[in-house]
């Protein structure tokens, strides 16, 4: 079966994210840029699938700029088979991200998509639910173990407070948790290949998508900060403080 | 027009957030807020939900396929009485996380996530980042569909005589999942994000057996138990128990860290606590900048010390 994957550029997890003074938003020039944590365990996924003989194909699909080619590269290193960038610069937001990625859908008929439950960017939290909406698919978010029989999937979600299993049929949407899996690292032989992979772009125009965002940042600021701590001596200082000082015990 | 908040329940009470996603919700409508109990056998739930303060009326629609509150058949049942409401919302919980967007999606309108605080009914704060920076954004959708962070909001109290609840039939069954159970960590402490106090330990507490230091210090305190992910990803402890930009965030008044560093993720999950200590070895630990009381200290002799004193 065919699988999708998608996959969204983001700024380095381990990069202190800086606002910008003019209040519009974070500093993204000349800031590291990774594949988001949680796509890049989707595409672990989809490529076990096709290790495992579950699956035969893995299409990846980024939408943003042109940049998001090497992030596309990435997943095809990691084993994708081709890749399909919707090309743009403007603001995507979630609802238009799964708008877009139903078009590509539609016209790929996959069997499953797998994507990140969350990017780590605007922690949305929304986009593989919405495109199950759109589809009149069945959803299982928060995935940490799928196992696909036939024409459906059982599931494993994280939720809160313990676990939870589903049968999903198929075709469906699913996303990932951090203990679905443990991406492989990329290695040199497998970038060189992942260079001569077909790469796809279109715009969001030629698939008669509406991005128009519906949300209005108005502006974007720091959180507060929270005052300079104290160095306790030991633990009977702290029992102390907690007691009689900040009363919280 | 009334706010709809979807509840969140095990049957036969309301879910820690539903009362802070309610307050969230009297900000946006005034006290006009009517609150959906759909499950399976969950009239006690629905009893519950009449006697929290600000809600007006509770819809409860009972049905074998809300078991395990499906979205598929959760966003089939919102959707049709989505018109009646000018704001639907749920705690930013797996629950409200799992179903909102799909209902968003069915609706057409672009969902506000994890908001922190309301501007005015169409203009909210949300973090993002991993709670780095708050974004303030308006919302043009007519609809608005959102998800609450619940330790930005108080819980709504008690009301002084109980809402009416209107019975309503249930939408349609879509059959697109199988609900096969749910296998519920079981724990006499309080639940993570509902806790006045939450113990949580990092990579230096070293193995699950080590632990139990930290599950002896909750027990005393009648605190919850959390991890960084690092002590998760080690497999010291099950994954609910992870707090951070990926796990739960919560705001207790007063939040233990033992043996965590401080990653950048862990923070955003428990900064906005009340009072922060931690405890660690390394004198250069992150978790120090954020810390009210910090003590370098081993914490296999610090833990058990802080138990026998309190």
């Amino acid at each position: 079966m065919k699988v999708l994957v998608t996959v969204k550029r983001v700024i380095d997890p381990y990069v202190k994210v800086r606002v910008k003074s003019d209040g519009t938003g974070v500093e993204t020039a000349n800031v590291k840029m990774t594949m988001n944590p949680f796509c890049e365990i989707a595409v672990e996924q989809a490529v076990r699938m096709k290790e495992a003989g579950v699956v035969s194909e893995i299409v990846a699909v980024s939408i943003g700029v042109p940049q998001c080619q090497e992030t596309l590269r990435t997943a095809m290193a990691m084993g994708a088979d081709r890749g399909i960038l919707v090309e743009t610069d403007a603001d995507v937001q979630p609802l238009a991200v799964a708008k877009l990625l139903r078009k590509i859908v539609e016209k790929e008929s996959p069997k499953l998509v797998i994507m990140g439950k969350q990017a780590i960017d605007d922690d949305s939290n929304q986009c593989g639910q919405t495109l199950a909406a759109l589809l009149n698919w069945p959803q299982a978010t928060f995935t940490s173990s799928i196992t696909v029989s036939g024409d459906t999937a059982d599931v494993t979600r994280e939720i809160d407070g313990g676990l939870e299993k589903l049968t999903v049929k198929l075709p469906a949407v699913m996303t990932t948790d951090l203990r679905l899996n443990e991406p492989r690292y990329v290695t040199l032989p497998n970038i060189m290949k992942a260079k001569k992979k077909p790469l796809e772009v279109v715009k969001p125009d030629a698939l008669g998508v509406d991005i128009t965002p519906r949300l209005k940042t108005l502006k974007v600021q720091e959180p507060p900060k929270r005052s300079a701590g104290v160095k306790v001596a030991d633990v009977q200082e702290l029992v102390a403080k907690l007691k009689n000082e900040a009363r919280v015990i | 027009m009334a706010a709809l908040v979807i509840a969140e329940h095990d049957g036969r009470q309301l879910k820690p957030g539903v009362t802070n996603a309610i307050t969230a919700a009297i900000k946006m409508a005034g006290e006009d807020v009517h609150v959906l109990v759909a499950g399976h056998q969950c009239e006690a739930a629905a009893q519950a939900a009449a006697k929290v303060a600000g809600v007006k009326k509770v819809l409860h629609a009972d049905a074998p396929h809300y078991a395990g509150a499906p979205a598929e058949n959760m966003a089939a049942l919102i959707v049709p009485m989505a018109g009646q409401y000018r704001h639907i919302l749920a705690p930013a919980t797996a629950f409200g996380k799992n179903i909102m967007p799909r209902v968003a999606g069915l609706l057409d309108v672009q969902q506000i996530s994890d908001i922190s605080a309301v501007e005015s009914p169409d203009t909210f704060v949300r973090p993002i980042y991993a709670g780095n920076a708050l974004a303030t954004v308006q919302s043009s959708d007519g609809i608005k569909v959102l998800t609450v962070r619940t330790t930005a909001f108080d819980p709504a109290g008690e009301a002084a005589s109980p809402a009416a609840i209107e019975k309503i039939a249930p939408g349609p069954d879509t059959g697109l999942t199988q609900f096969k159970g749910q296998e519920l960590s079981k724990s006499e402490r309080p639940e993570l994000t509902a806790a006045r106090i939450v113990v949580s330990g990092g990579r230096g507490v070293g193995s699950a057996e080590n632990f139990k230091i930290l599950e002896a210090l909750a027990d005393k305190l009648g605190a919850a138990v959390g991890a960084s992910r690092a002590a998760v990803d080690s497999g010291f402890v099950p994954n609910d128990y992870q707090v951070g930009q990926t796990g739960k965030i919560v705001a207790p008044e007063l939040y233990i860290a033992v043996g965590i560093s401080g990653a950048i993720q862990h923070l955003a999950g428990m900064k906005d606590s009340k009072v922060i200590v931690a405890i660690n070895k390394d004198a250069e630990a992150p978790i120090f900048a954020v810390a009210d009381y910090w003590l370098v200290d081993d914490l296999f002799k610090a833990v058990p010390e802080m138990t026998k004193l309190l």
